[in-house]
């Protein structure tokens, strides 16, 4: 049995005729190409699948494609406008928000749903708004001071 | 000189990276590509008496379907392990089993088909009748009269005996001493976690007879020359092996794992390009694990508190297979490590490594010296509750004095430089350890189990002199090839056989030649990670890149400044020795008239053109060194952690966490702090949080995210990191390595904390990792039950 999904992602609008099992990261990674969604694990832990759905930040790979019918999605490959990087993407850069990268895509679509909903937040407000991310090499030191800056920066 | 090394660039690795575009091995996908999927043991030490494949071949979409047999039909070998320690016994580890499985997550039958999901079904489908055997999942216990074998062939499950160090000494010490404390403990099993699942892919071109594997790895070469010597049989010169964006390695992507020889075999086999992708569940099974040593020790000394020897007896568990470089970590890098910051002429120390139906064993972060340190500094501190001494004081009184370095231990190694009371004061001044003493007392006047944990740890780093390497066991050489190749342009292409998979060498590395040469960081690029364009090399792995790898490029660079000083100099129509190398610059130039010089993209171009050359020169500039470092390094830290166990709750709260550290120079120090930052939370993580563990009949019971705990974003409210630097002597760039300092201090530092804070309770000791339950249960059975 196949059923045909309609999502608009990062600005596109494709249909897909997918088995009702698909989850939607692997819907993004191989039938879109998209592969900065990246999978760390198979309990819905790591986060490194964060992608937004309808503004909201998702872990793509606790969502089935069907679930995703008619809704906008944004990777990380879609974060930025054509004039860059998004200021989360930047403050990353900036602070060596970053090590290995793998939970990187997931940590910034993290960010920007925390800072959606508090630019301003602080230190302990994103330590605990990441509390479904985990980050194997960077100890989150500078995942945090990351993310507070570009929420400075924003606001 | 030096207008990038020491300084923080941003790294250039990031944008690819915050893009979502990393080259992982999971994104390689191929038109006509075969998904493989394995299917793994349940059981931790059967017989396999069935195997049916028959309803999985059937299936629609599956392409096919191998036992063992066909893999050992097919030429495979088996899994040689690259360390031998003198009568290591080696148990036989096929790729795929054929007869028998020794641990949960063996590989057991492989599926090949046109999609992962219809791979996974028909894993599913295949039917495997096992017939248990007696399981031993225990370090020491596998050594107990009547345990289970694990390998009938291999008695008592010993694999190996090692020890090191003066007996004679030490007996001596022990006869002698004032006071002696003992320990009992574990250091628990971890599992790394490295945030990529493992995962390779192959294409095989039927054409040329040329295989392209790409692997999670740490060390391509090395996997290649594996590969090629005993386990697939390609020979190296048809075999190219690529590490593209590795996902974090911490150690458990250094080792030949089975799949990168399932998978082009399958690709071969098949006549199409292969890919497998670990699930969590699957790499948290199979990945080596770290850890897991039983060790009873005991601590001299005079009564004036000066350290006189230390006696220590391990067992290893290297679990059911030897991995590849397991029996170096619980040898060489441990026993070697027990004399720690402090002198002592009595320091022996004997290890047994057993086999035991789990997932192998071997380098996980710091590999053997956290371990080491553990034990010592925990020792310590046993010593000063012992001799009613503050352990800061303790410590200091014992560290070795820095007009002592080179430093000769009684556990072979020669530390080459440091300044432990310096860095021991530095961390105390940070911390402002006086004021934490003072709040600790007023925090406990009011009732709070407030603690303060300190350490002083060592490390040995840059991995090895090849020579001693070769004496210790190893079945390779540590040296470390890089190749400066300058293009007609001026453009500098940088070669390395170190990988990075999180430590950003594509950054630290451009600024260790661009400053060598005098050139700008943009015009050099370094590539890593991949046979068919690097010269062979030794990998990542023991903070080595930077002591060995880009001591090998500096190698380099010095032969490519030489070569273009005497262009230089003959196109200058001067002697040599009237010309000058301008290392800001890139430019040569006469003596005292820098404007009569040659800029470096003049010179590069006058190399490849060999119009105008010296007499007898070559054409090209581009020159390889291999570099063979002439002793190990050895970074130290000291670490001060303020806790608070919570009296209902019991669990831990970390107030603050100060880290000194000296690496030797650093060439980037954003870099280097973020490398401590994060080594320290993994340590935290041992201390508080994480461990792999089995039940007694070998099932692993921390297999996902959900049972093994690695830190969250909020176990600890920040890090302050400062450093002192003493230079490494023996390497050009004076560098010690970062990558596992932070591991080896964290633990010890936090259980130190930890039991500070329990000692008004009685409480002196309880295995990690310190949860509340373990906290409780240490609380009650020291009396204090209600
Ligand atoms: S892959 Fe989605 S939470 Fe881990
Ligand atoms: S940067 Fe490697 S897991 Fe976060």
């Amino acid at each position: 049995m196949r059923h045909r999904v309609c999502l608009t992602v990062n600005g596109k609008a494709e249909e897909f005729d997918v088995e009702p099992r698909l989850l939607l990261c692997h819907l993004l990674r191989a039938y879109v190409g998209l592969t900065g969604t990246n999978i760390g694990c198979d309990t819905s832990q790591c986060g490194s699948c964060t992608v937004l759905m309808d503004g909201k930040a998702v872990k793509s790979c606790t969502v089935l494609a069907v679930q995703a019918d008619g809704s906008e999605v944004t990777t990380i490959e879609g974060l930025a406008g054509a004039d860059g990087l998004h200021s989360v993407q930047q403050s990353f850069w900036d602070n060596h928000g970053l090590q290995c990268g793998f939970c990187t895509p997931g940590m910034i679509m993290t960010a920007v749903e925390i800072l959606d909903r508090n630019p301003d937040a602080s230190d302990a407000d994103v330590r605990h708004g990441l509390e479904g991310n985990i980050c194997r090499c960077t100890g989150y030191e500078n995942i945090v001071k990351s993310i507070v800056a570009a929420g400075a920066r924003q606001s | 000189m030096g207008r990038y090394v020491g300084t923080s660039v941003k790294r250039v690795e990031d944008p690819r990276f915050i893009q979502g575009k990393g080259r992982y091995v999971a994104n390689i996908q191929f038109p006509d590509m075969v998904y493989v999927a394995i299917k793994r043991s349940p059981e931790a030490h059967a017989r396999i008496t069935r195997i049916d494949t028959s309803a999985a071949a059937a299936m629609d979409g599956v392409v096919a379907v191998f036992t063992g047999q066909d893999f050992k039909d097919g030429g495979c070998g088996s899994l040689p392990c690259g360390w031998l320690v003198p009568d290591t016994k080696v148990p036989d580890r096929p790729i795929v089993v054929t007869d028998r499985v020794c641990h949960v997550g063996d590989s057991v039958a492989v599926v090949a088909a046109r999609t992962p999901y219809i791979a996974a079904d028909a894993v599913e489908a295949i039917e495997v009748d096992y017939e248990p055997l007696p399981t031993v999942v225990d370090a020491r216990g596998a050594m107990d009269e009547g345990a289970p074998l694990v390998h009938a062939e291999i008695e008592d499950n010993v694999s190996y005996h090692w020890a090191l160090g003066d007996q004679e000494a030490c007996d001596k010490a022990f006869a002698e001493a004032d006071e002696v404390v003992e320990v009992e403990l574990v250091n628990q099993r971890l599992i790394p976690t490295a945030m990529e699942p493992r995962a390779a892919a192959a294409q095989w071109d039927a054409a040329s007879e040329e295989m392209t594997v790409w692997t999670t790895s740490q060390n391509p070469h090395p996997i290649r020359l594996l590969l090629s010597a005993f386990t697939l049989g390609i020979p190296e010169s048809k075999l190219r092996v690529i590490s593209p964006d590795v996902g974090g390695g911490f150690g458990s992507k250094i080792f030949h794992y089975p799949e990168e020889v399932i998978v082009p075999w399958v690709a071969r086999e098949v006549g199409r390009p292969a890919r497998w992708v670990a699930t969590r569940t699957e790499s948290q099974m199979t990945d080596s694990q770290g850890r897991d040593h039983v060790t009873v020790a005991k601590l001299a000394m005079t009564s004036d508190g000066a350290f006189t020897g230390l006696d220590v007896e391990t067992w290893a568990n290297q679990g059911a297979y030897l991995s590849t470089f397991a029996p170096l970590i619980p040898t060489a890098l441990y026993i070697t490590l027990l004399s720690g910051n402090y002198k002592m002429p009595g320091v022996f120390g004997k290890v047994h490594g057993t086999l035991t139906n789990t997932v192998p064993v071997d380098a996980y972060r710091g590999a053997g010296r956290p371990e080491a340190a553990y034990l010592v500094e925990r020792l310590v501190d046993l010593a000063a509750t012992r001799l009613g001494r503050d352990p800061l004081d303790l410590r200091r009184q014992n560290a070795i004095p820095k007009e002592d370095f080179p430093y000769q231990t009684p556990v072979a190694f020669l530390y080459d430089s440091g300044d432990y009371d310096r860095l021991m004061t530095t961390a105390a001044d940070r911390a402002d350890y006086a004021g934490m003493r003072q709040a600790q007392a007023e925090a406990r006047a009011e009732g709070k189990l407030r603690g303060v944990g300190v350490v002083c740890c060592i490390e040995a780093s840059g991995p090895a002199p090849s020579a001693v390497a070769g004496s210790l066991g190893s079945a390779v050489g540590f040296w470390e090839s890089g190749e400066v190749r300058v293009h007609p342009t001026g453009q500098v292409s940088v070669f390395t056989g170190s990988h990075a998979h999180g430590q950003g060498h594509e950054t630290t590395l451009a600024q260790v030649v661009a400053d060598e040469l005098g050139v700008p960081i943009e015009s050099v690029e370094v590539v890593h990670g991949d046979t068919g364009r690097v010269n062979f090399g030794m990998g990542t792995y023991g903070s080595r890149s930077a002591c060995v790898g880009g001591s090998a490029l500096v190698r380099s660079a010095e032969k490519v400044r030489a070569k273009v000083l005497r262009i230089g100099a003959h196109l200058l129509e001067a002697a040599e020795e009237d010309v000058v190398y301008d290392r800001d610059t890139g430019r040569v130039h006469v003596k005292g008239s820098p404007d009569s010089g040659k800029d470096f993209g003049e010179l590069a171009f006058a190399a490849y053109t060999a119009h105008n050359l010296p007499e007898g020169m070559e054409p090209g500039l581009d020159f390889v060194s291999f570099y063979d470092p002439a002793n190990f390094t050895f970074p130290a830290s000291s670490h001060i952690c303020e806790v608070e166990v919570c009296s209902d709750t019991w669990e831990v709260r970390i107030l603050r966490y100060v880290a000194v550290d000296d690496v030797g120079k650093v060439i980037n120090p954003m870099i280097v702090e973020g490398q401590l930052q994060g080594g320290i939370v993994q340590g935290v993580g041992q201390a508080l949080t994480e461990i792999g563990a089995y039940s007694d009949d070998g099932q692993l019971l921390s297999g996902t995210l959900l049972e093994y705990a690695v830190p969250r974003a909020d176990l600890l409210p920040g890090i302050e990191v400062d450093r002192i630097e003493t230079p490494s002597p023996h390497n050009p760039l004076g560098v010690k390595g970062a990558g596992e300092m932070g591991t080896i201090a964290a633990t010890p530092v936090v259980a130190n904390a930890v039991l500070d804070a329990l000692a008004p309770l009685g409480v002196t000791h309880i295995e990690l990792p310190l949860t509340p339950e373990r906290i409780w249960r240490a609380v009650q059975a020291a009396g204090n039950g209600a």
